[in-house]
């Protein structure tokens, strides 16, 4: 099939690319502005192929400074988009850690022993520090909370309603068609297939799409994203190395609970001190409340769930939460390497935005308006090429969208915020030092060197529980768990001293019920899996299957035999296993992490 | 050869399955809470009637398939977004409330009236087709009450397939107890037919079906007329979800038999 641009995934990204171009392909009396040259006499053809099943099914935050986004509607009234608020009360928050399980520093402990001796004297409540001040670089003053599942249904309901575009879900790309680095277009993913991508009865295909631009925003772990990046390659000493996972709950809160929409609270130091969390409130007395789970953890057996569990029972946060009634949950990946990330941003045939580009901004703590921006710096430069008549070669798109970029705020604010993270690399501390050196000095100074691969840094679970488990306890806990099928973090958190998570089936619920209460899971039949491991011997051979831990959905699973399960029913398409896979196959993770359907069917996230 | 048909069916929207229901007292009565908000998808009966109404305008030439539905136009749009991948079809809208809370009635007159608008519809040769009942409200006399509307007195209900002969006439299968069908022969349209899941499975996604009928969805969508539905002479005397209590467990190598003795004592629980 022929179309003149093919976009790849459907996210704020894409929302600000399509936003921007559809208001320029009509004219004042109705006819098409830009002739299409695929379908001569038609209207240019720009056609969205969205993974998910439905564009209201992403994840994130929200709390956004939504400078792209109001300038791209100067109106825009929050109380037309559900779950929208302005920023009404921002405030960052240490936690204090109430368990006495969580791993922290000799620096860590002694502030928290101080904290605590001089609480009547100090503004501890609740085993937290508010601090009195929010860092410039992190305030979202005058800016939205957001549900970016209703942000992106808001945005797409207008696409759709311009006639201008069309936007597919369900309808997932497979890979780029590329020839000599130049980008043809994109392959869909092939139709009535078994789990293993054999043909059944009703096997179609994947239709390939040709065009003449390829627009290419399907997120950090997008299946195209990557395999451009394979095959084309990225720029010299660039590579992606910083991870995250981020999983949040909405939550319904108990009627009693008077906080003002707009509310905003940034975490750190709870549940374990390298995971940051938020608390944003909705209108309507519902609240997004979530962790951040970096690849600079170092715990062999991280994970998510169970983590987010104690952290919305901190005391701090309990307060607020107890009694309330989950509404929805999910999890993805965030790119945290930022510029240094950065993949070639075009080339011949194609163009890349949002968080596959690199524009998520982690000093700032922000990704949605920096890819919204992305969007709509391409599609200013797009418009220019059409009309002016100019082929998507590397050269044009290299003036018309990544010089745009280059001179815009997006790029300065990245340059400052390129190595602000790198002083987690050497610890907690370090860290947060070093994210007010490089805020401070703009970027010049910075502390930590660059980071190591997400599973290079990992220690073996003997040495990172050496003192207080044995080898042999724990080949015992790892032989149970393939036996049952299950994961080893939580036997180990059990006895690391975390307490047993006491379910309410309200809020507080086991990890296979928040797929269904919460994210409402699903797949459709007729696809293959998705995630695939290349060598068998190589996860027979690996000792902490950290997949199997950080896996958001627990569809990967421990087998008797050593090689995980995967159960595409439950994935939720976060993408974790992909980077936390230590062993690669000709250059490439074992775990291999493809195009697929289902996942998330919550609209609320 | 058969004679051909023009195919009406009316399915609506319901939200996505699993997702969280909750009825409010809203100011015309009881709604949903945040309906707006959830992802819907076309009413799964109605949907199967959509496949099997596809179908047969496929296998009998000439045959025309019309999709009628009520909604809000919003939600209608966006459930076009995955509908419109999987058959051909000339989407007619009606912008009316899709919560299950309208009465039937008054979304019969609706339906029926804008079927009587279609451009070129003959209702002599209308096979009304939809779901038995509706995933919303299950009342299940909606499109009975289409059919009285239009003056179409050929009903069955439950279908699961439809055989057209050469002669127009037609064979319908009925579900009927004891997991039995009842097999009708009907010498010809009109005739209404609410279908139960038939035997197709969902359409794969097309994108070249999807671009075809986003050239006339979309105009569709812009000219829905606003369905008059008002409460008037309609009382709810009583709203709920119906109760449910979960636990989930994950058992590795556990007998069939032993799951479902677990499940029977857990059900005989008070």
């Amino acid at each position: 099939m022929e179309v003149d641009i093919a976009c790849v995934g459907f996210g704020p990204a894409m929302g600000g690319f399509l936003t921007t171009l559809s208001r320029k392909l009509l004219n004042d009396d109705g006819t098409p502005a830009i002739e299409s040259a695929s379908m001569p006499g038609m209207p240019l053809q720009v056609i969205c192929y969205e993974r998910a099943d439905d564009i209201g099914f992403g994840v994130s935050g929200v709390v956004t400074r939504a400078r792209g986004i109001r300038a791209t509607f100067p109106q825009l009234d929050p109380t037309q988009i559900p779950m929208a608020a302005p920023v009404s009360s921002e405030k960052l928050v240490y936690l204090l850690d109430p368990t006495g399980a969580s791993r922290r520093s000799l620096a860590l402990r002694a502030s928290d022993r101080f904290l605590k001796t001089f609480r009547r004297v100090l503004p501890v409540k609740h085993d937290a520090l508010e601090l009195p001040f929010t860092p410039a670089f992190l305030h979202k003053k005058d800016g939205l909370v957001l549900s970016i599942g209703q942000f992106n249904q808001w945005v797409g309901s207008q696409l759709i309603s311009s006639g201008t575009v069309q936007i597919w879900p369900g309808m997932p790309v497979s890979e780029a068609l590329i020839e000599n680095k130049r980008v043809l277009g994109v392959r869909l993913l092939d139709q009535g297939v078994d789990k293993s991508g054999n043909p059944e009865a009703g096997f179609t295909p994947g239709m390939d799409i040709h065009a003449a631009l390829t627009v290419v925003g399907d997120g950090p772990v997008g299946a195209v994203s990557r395999d451009i990046d394979r095959r084309v390659g990225l720029p010299e000493g660039n590579d992606v190395r910083e991870w995250a996972v981020g999983m949040k709950f909405v939550i319904e809160l108990r009627p009693d609970v008077n906080l003002q929409p707009g509310t905003v609270l940034h975490t750190f130091g709870f549940p374990e001190p390298e995971m940051f969390g938020f608390f944003y409130v909705h209108p309507g007395n519902v609240a997004s409340v979530g962790i951040f789970v970096p690849s600079w953890f170092d715990c062999p057996t991280r994970t998510a769930y169970r983590y987010l569990q104690h952290y919305i029972q901190h005391p701090y946060l309990w307060r607020y939460l107890a009694g309330g009634k989950l509404r929805s949950w999910g999890a993805k990946s965030l790119q945290e390497s930022g510029r240094r990330g950065e993949p070639f941003l075009a080339g011949d045939g194609y163009a890349r935005i949002g968080e596959s580009s690199g524009s998520t901004n982690v000093l700032t703590g922000s990704g949605v308006d920096e890819a919204w921006t992305t969007g709509t710096l391409l599609a200013e430069g797009v418009l220019e090429l059409l009309q002016a008549g100019k082929p998507f070669t590397r050269e044009n798109l290299a003036q018309a969208y990544e010089q745009r970029r280059r001179s815009s705020w997006l790029e300065k604010e990245s340059r400052v915020a390129e190595k602000s993270r790198d002083g987690f690399q050497s610890g907690v501390v370090t860290g947060l030092i070093g994210m007010a050196v490089a805020a401070f000095s703009n970027g010049r100074l910075s502390l930590g060197g660059h980071p190591d691969k997400p599973t290079e840094r990992l220690a073996s679970l003997a040495e990172f529980y050496r003192g207080k488990f044995t080898q042999h306890e724990i080949t015992a806990i790892q032989q149970d768990c393939a036996v049952h099928g299950t994961s080893a973090h939580d036997p180990l958190m059990d006895l690391c001293g975390w307490p047993a998570i006491q379910f309410d089936g309200t809020l507080l619920v086991s990890h296979q019920d928040v797929l269904l209460m919460g994210g409402k899971v699903q797949a459709a039949g007729g696809y293959a899996d998705h995630v695939v491991f290349r060598d068998l011997e190589l996860c027979r051979g690996c000792g902490n299957k950290l997949c199997v831990e950080m896996c958001s959905g627990q569809a990967i699973t421990r087998s008797l035999e050593g090689v995980p399960i995967f159960d595409r029913e439950k994935c939720v398409f976060c993408g974790a296993c992909m980077w936390n896979c230590p062993e690669t196959v000709n250059g490439e993770t074992n775990l291999q992490f493809r195009a697929g359907v289902g996942g998330l069917h919550s609209a609320e996230n | 050869m058969s004679t051909p048909f023009q195919v009406v069916v009316c399915a609506s929207v319901v939200p996505d399955p699993l997702q969280t229901l909750e009825p409010i007292t809203g100011p015309t009565g009881p709604a949903l809470k945040n309906e707006m908000m959830l992802p819907a998808i076309l009413d799964p009966w109605a949907a199967h009637a959509l496949y099997e109404g596809a179908n047969l305008v496929k296998k009998v030439a000439g045959s025309s398939l019309w999709l009628v539905s009520m909604a809000p136009k919003a939600k209608l749009q966006q459930v076009m977004m995955t509908v419109a991948q999987k058959v051909p079809l000339q989407l007619v809208a009606v912008d009316g409330p899709s919560s299950g809370f309208a009465d039937a009635q008054q979304t019969a007159t609706a339906l029926a009236a804008a079927i009587r608008n279609i451009s070129g519809i003959d209702l002599s040769k209308v096979l009304l087709f939809g779901g038995w009942e509706s995933a919303s409200r299950s009342a299940g006399v909606t499109l009975q009450l289409v059919g009285e509307e239009l003056g179409m007195v050929d009903q069955f209900q439950g279908v699961d397939a439809i055989t057209p002969k050469d002669d127009g006439s037609f064979e319908v299968l009925e579900r009927i107890e004891g997991t039995r069908h009842q097999v009708s022969l009907c010498a010809g349209a009109p005739a209404v037919l609410g279908w139960a899941t038939g035997s197709l499975g969902e359409p794969q996604n097309n994108p070249q079906v999807g671009m075809a009928n986003m050239r006339t969805i979309m105009p569709a969508l812009q000219k829905a007329v606003a369905a008059k539905i008002t409460s008037d002479g309609l009382q709810y005397s009583n709203v709920a979800t119906p109760k449910q209590q979960r636990e989930t467990r994950i058992v590795k190598d556990v007998p069939a038999n032993e799951i479902a003795n677990e499940i029977v004592q857990w059900i005989q629980q008070e």
